[in-house]
């Protein structure tokens, strides 16, 4: 992966839960993205497969999964601007 | 080294193993594995002893987790399970199979994929979701399911597969043209005048007899079948039954005219052992007469049903046959059925049981 100076990545923290699946993950890092979309691609990039857990086939993100971009729940159009700080979350949801 | 014998169950929370030798008289319970995602169906390969699971999580979504050393480490992918773009979702993996290496899953909503690289990767058999009835298929209580999937012993091009509720198909040229097999059996829940469409009846369970690529049986949500024709005709043989509805439907390893049931009360009656009294059903004719298994199981107080692919039979001699309830206990017999032990309790809802018989 190029390495794009630090002004124009944004932070991402994924969920524990995810980390599980993928052990050879990290809680926090950050990618170069200017999407939602994008930062989904890095995150596969780095650990494959981990984009079919994160959004389904339509494609879009999954029911139970929200990612909330400054405090605000994003789509994969979401815009991302340089220096933001992304949260990957499990929501409420099973049985 | 020993013959080892494992029982394999999904569960609502996890997949779990028990091992035993060929004795089958005392049982070491490990899981839950795959990270308690539910596990609709958890099968071995017995050429290379691989396990597979398959399961969606609500979270997560879909995948075929594997282990090739026996339970103790496990990856999962849904890499290239899943529809065109746009297409509804995938939610979960139902039912597994395999043939000469090749794995098979079964998904819902319901479609076929196959993987020849051991569940690495997936590819749709798109044919059957092609086929012309496809948009009128019904859920079943379960969903659109794909939950038996039946492979020629001698022929890789024929399979079946069960889907609540649109019935049984066959393919005789590896999946791209498919055709209904469900003649002769009933759909209660429609007009009389339509009773017997040529799709749309809510199998349950689909099971081959040992090598008999002709002999197919199937229990139905309105009645039990047998087909002696690799399903193009059915033929009731629920008379001697105490209900017309149940799950599960397990061949014999050997004999083909052994099959194992649990018959339940009744689609809208609870879905329970009859007048909560357990018993496993056995025919040793086809289906012409069914005896009652009792000796070890339940006769009071009993109210919990067996799922679809929730009973198992092992290879050895005599076979073991196992079942597992949805309110996760599991019982076990070492002698056809003739006695019960309770093996396993406290379990969640049990979903699935196979068993995998490893040589020295």
């Amino acid at each position: 992966m190029t390495r794009s100076p630090d002004h124009e990545r944004v932070l991402v923290v994924l969920p524990t839960a995810l980390m599980r699946l993928f052990p050879d993950s990290e809680r926090e890092l950050t990618v170069c993205a200017m999407s939602v979309r994008d930062l989904i691609d890095a995150l596969e990039a780095r650990w494959p497969g981990m984009r079919d857990r994160l959004c389904d086939s339509q494609p879009r993100v999954r029911r139970h999964i929200n990612i909330f971009v400054e405090g605000e729940r994003a789509t994969l159009d979401t815009p991302l601007s340089p220096g933001a700080e992304v949260y990957v979350m499990t929501a409420i949801s099973g049985g | 080294m020993p013959t080892r014998v494992f029982i394999l169950l999904g569960t609502k929370k996890g997949a779990f193993t028990l091992e035993s030798d060929e004795a089958r008289r005392s049982w070491a319970l490990r899981g839950p594995f795959c990270e308690t995602w539910p596990m609709n169906h958890v099968i071995a390969d017995p050429a290379t002893a691989t396990i597979y699971a398959g399961g969606g999580n609500e979270w997560f979504g879909p995948a075929v987790w594997k282990s090739a050393d026996l339970g103790q480490t496990w990856t999962h992918s849904s890499d290239g399970l899943a529809y065109q773009a746009g297409e509804q979702a995938i939610k979960s993996v139902w039912s597994l199979g395999c043939r000469d290496g090749r794995v098979y899953a079964g998904v819902e909503p319901a479609g076929l994929f196959g993987s020849d690289d051991q569940g690495q990767s997936w590819t749709h058999v798109a044919g059957l979701r092609a086929h012309p009835t496809t948009p009128k298929w019904q859920p079943g209580g379960a969903g659109l399911i794909l939950h038996s999937i039946v492979t020629h012993p001698r022929d890789p091009d024929q399979i079946w597969v069960g889907i609540s509720a649109a019935g049984v198909f066959h393919t005789a040229d590896g999946g791209q043209t498919w055709a209904p097999r469900n003649t002769g059996t009933r759909c209660d829940y429609l007009p009389e005048a339509e009773r017997y469409p040529e799709f749309g009846q809510c199998v349950h369970c689909l099971v081959m007899a040992p090598n008999q690529p002709d002999l197919l049986y199937q229990q139905n949500h309105c009645g039990m079948y047998r087909s002696q024709d690799g399903g193009q005709n059915w033929q009731s043989i629920e008379a001697g039954l105490p209900s017309s509805f149940g799950f599960p439907a397990v061949p014999h390893p050997r004999d083909p005219s052994t099959l194992f049931l649990v018959p339940l009360n009744g689609d809208i009656a609870g879905r329970y052992v009859p007048d909560g009294k357990a018993a496993v059903w056995r025919t040793r004719d086809g289906g012409a007469r069914w005896q009652a298994m009792r000796d070890g199981l339940p006769q009071e107080n009993a109210f919990f049903g067996v799922l679809r692919q929730a009973m198992a039979a092992d290879r050895l001699d005599p076979a073991g046959v196992y079942a597992g309830t949805n309110t996760g206990t599991l019982f076990a017999s070492a002698d056809e059925g003739e006695r019960w032990t309770t093996i396993a309790q406290h379990l969640p809802p049990i979903l699935s049981v196979e068993t995998l018989v490893v040589d020295a």
